[in-house]
């Protein structure tokens, strides 16, 4: 079958024979992409936000319009409630610091899932200890599943933050922040979503999720490196103090004090990232243009029938549910035997790209008793040849690794 | 490669029949390892008496090429003194830089099975692992 995807991205022209099934890592990014951030640098690049001439008002123009697209592509109420930043790591550090030193104090407690990325564990350690605050941990099942009543549970009186990534970057498993931002609210809790790995494989509708804030990676989503949303609902970003400070987040600055910006410029101090910013502009043109639901129909597609194949390989354990329909996309696994780093050294010697290791979520594979594992990871663009290829190596392994001799 | 062993007879028989892989009790010293990449880590065990390096084992969790490496490198020091050890550690390292000459890899036998890590920066780590761990133990035994 013609792929009709993989032509528009020029790194597949380029590698012949790459199999690149580390799309949760980072996609690639599609020539419409590259086109859009280096179109802004040739054409209106000039210090936006301050307009005192034409170019630096297209510059803003080009900045404000990505706002805009961020804004529709997770229906936000207004680009108020847009903040950009590098990434959902930023946008995390940047809840912790600010969401955190507004609402938590001695004694208080914040919940987030032993599954989380290391992205959405050590800013809360850093917070919580600078508080005095307690870091606790919900625990999925061992399919990944987290439970409203083990969330129930977990929530006392004091807890004033939950966060949870809506997939995991290891189980793939979706979960159901809807309700949790049900049981959350009625707790008097705010709920946190990390939507790095769900954002670019399913449509999100933040008011319809009814989370307080979220953060996402435009790199995961087609776009450049160094570019992300952090959505929070306004009158949030409006109590919470600003990250950090200095140029383009003030209002007025004398010797003594300053006031700051209006939203979200508050939050977004120094010169911005306007060409990460015009190219996650297009990647979202490209997702609709192309039609988000195509895409994920094509993504489950995929993922389905790279479960299957996995799953009838002798020696392959996949990690969390036994079921294709619970991994959005992304399947980590171990073989028998054979470290993790060895099954992507073997890969890797085929032109085919997975990772291994802990996926920055060490506490997760530590609960999972499992040092760490492999993981293969799909976007739309990957096709059945890729996933051939791929299984084909994969039942190779072991004996590559002097087993079965 | 000879064979269709991935990185090669040497290194697979040492990884699934390692001969040092135990605990090790009567240890008279002892020093982790951790290779933050992966987070992976091992423990290195050595009897060290009447200054000549009597035994050795390691523990721990790690990738074919960590273990095997690992392996080889107590096979290799058993019986010689810290001294000696520290000088194969120097040479290993300067194997997996890519710049030993062909006398200087001849001392290191078997260990010679990993030169092709040189030109896989990836795995650098890996390899070394266990030659640093033995650096920072011998260290901790010249206090």
């Amino acid at each position: 079958m013609d792929n009709i995807y993989k032509k528009d991205f020029p790194i597949f022209e380029r590698e012949k024979g790459l199999v690149y099934l580390d799309n949760s890592a980072t996609t690639q990014k599609p020539q419409s992409v590259l086109d859009a951030a280096q179109r802004y640098y040739s054409e209106s690049n000039a210090n936006p936000l301050r307009g005192l001439y034409g170019l630096s008002v297209r510059a803003t123009d080009v900045y404000e319009n990505a706002r805009e697209a961020a804004r529709a592509f997770i229906n936000a109420k207004s680009t108020r409630e847009i903040v950009f930043t590098r990434g959902a790591t930023e946008g995390l550090n940047l809840l912790a610091y600010s969401l955190g030193r507004l609402v938590l104090g001695e004694g208080d407690e914040v919940l987030i899932g032993v599954s989380e990325h290391h992205s959405n564990i050590l800013p809360w350690q850093v917070i919580c200890k600078e508080r005095g605050a307690k870091l606790k941990y919900l625990e999925p099942d061992k399919n990944g599943r987290y439970t409203e009543s083990a969330l129930t549970e977990a929530l006392s009186e004091r807890t004033k933050i939950f966060s949870l990534a809506q997939v995991s970057n290891v189980f793939g498993r979706r979960n159901d922040i809807k309700a949790f931002g049900d049981i959350c609210r009625k707790n008097g809790t705010l709920i946190i979503c990390d939507g790095a790995q769900s954002v670019p494989h399913m449509k999100t509708d933040v008011r319809e999720l009814g989370v307080d804030a979220l953060v996402l990676s435009g790199h995961k989503m087609l776009a450049p490196m160094g570019i992300g949303v952090l959505y929070a609902r306004e009158e949030l970003l409006e109590k919470m103090p600003p990250y950090q400070t200095g140029g383009e987040m003030i209002e007025y600055v004398t010797r003594e004090g300053a006031t700051f910006a209006e939203l979200p410029h508050k939050f977004e101090a120094g010169t911005v990232n306007v060409g990460g910013a015009a190219g996650l502009h297009a990647a979202i043109d490209y997702i609709n243009s192309k039609g988000f639901d195509k895409l994920i129909e094509r993504e489950r597609e995929l993922t389905a029938f790279a479960f299957e194949k996995m799953k009838n390989t002798p020696y392959v354990n996949i990690i969390g549910s036994d079921k294709a329909q619970d991994h959005d996309g992304i399947i980590a696994f171990t073989v028998e035997g054979v470290h993790p780093h060895d099954i992507a050294a073997v890969f890797d010697s085929q032109n085919i790209a997975i990772r291994a290791g802990h996926h920055c979520a060490q506490p997760l594979h530590q609960f999972l008793g499992v040092p760490s594992s492999a993981r293969l990871s799909l976007a739309f663009y990957n096709d059945e040849e890729d996933i051939e290829r791929f299984t084909k190596t994969l039942a190779t392994v072991r004996r590559l690794m002097g087993y079965d001799k | 490669m000879t064979s269709d062993s991935f990185y090669g007879e040497v290194l697979a028989d040492h990884n699934l029949h390692p001969l040092h892989r135990h605990e090790m009790p009567d240890a008279t010293y002892t020093c982790k390892g951790l290779n933050p990449t992966c987070g992976d880590d091992i423990e290195l065990n050595l009897v060290i008496e009447d200054g000549i390096i009597k035994d050795g084992s390691f523990t721990g969790i790690g990738c074919a090429i960590s273990q095997a490496s690992a392996d080889i490198m107590l096979e290799l020091i058993i019986g010689r003194t810290p001294e000696q050890a520290e000088h194969l550690k120097e040479l290993f390292m300067k194997m997996i830089g890519g710049e030993i000459s062909a006398p200087e890899l001849e001392e290191l036998e078997e260990a010679g099975a990993l030169q092709s890590i040189s030109k896989m920066p990836a795995r650098v780590k890996c390899a070394t692992l266990s030659w640093r761990t033995m650096g920072e133990l011998l260290k901790k035994e010249q206090k």
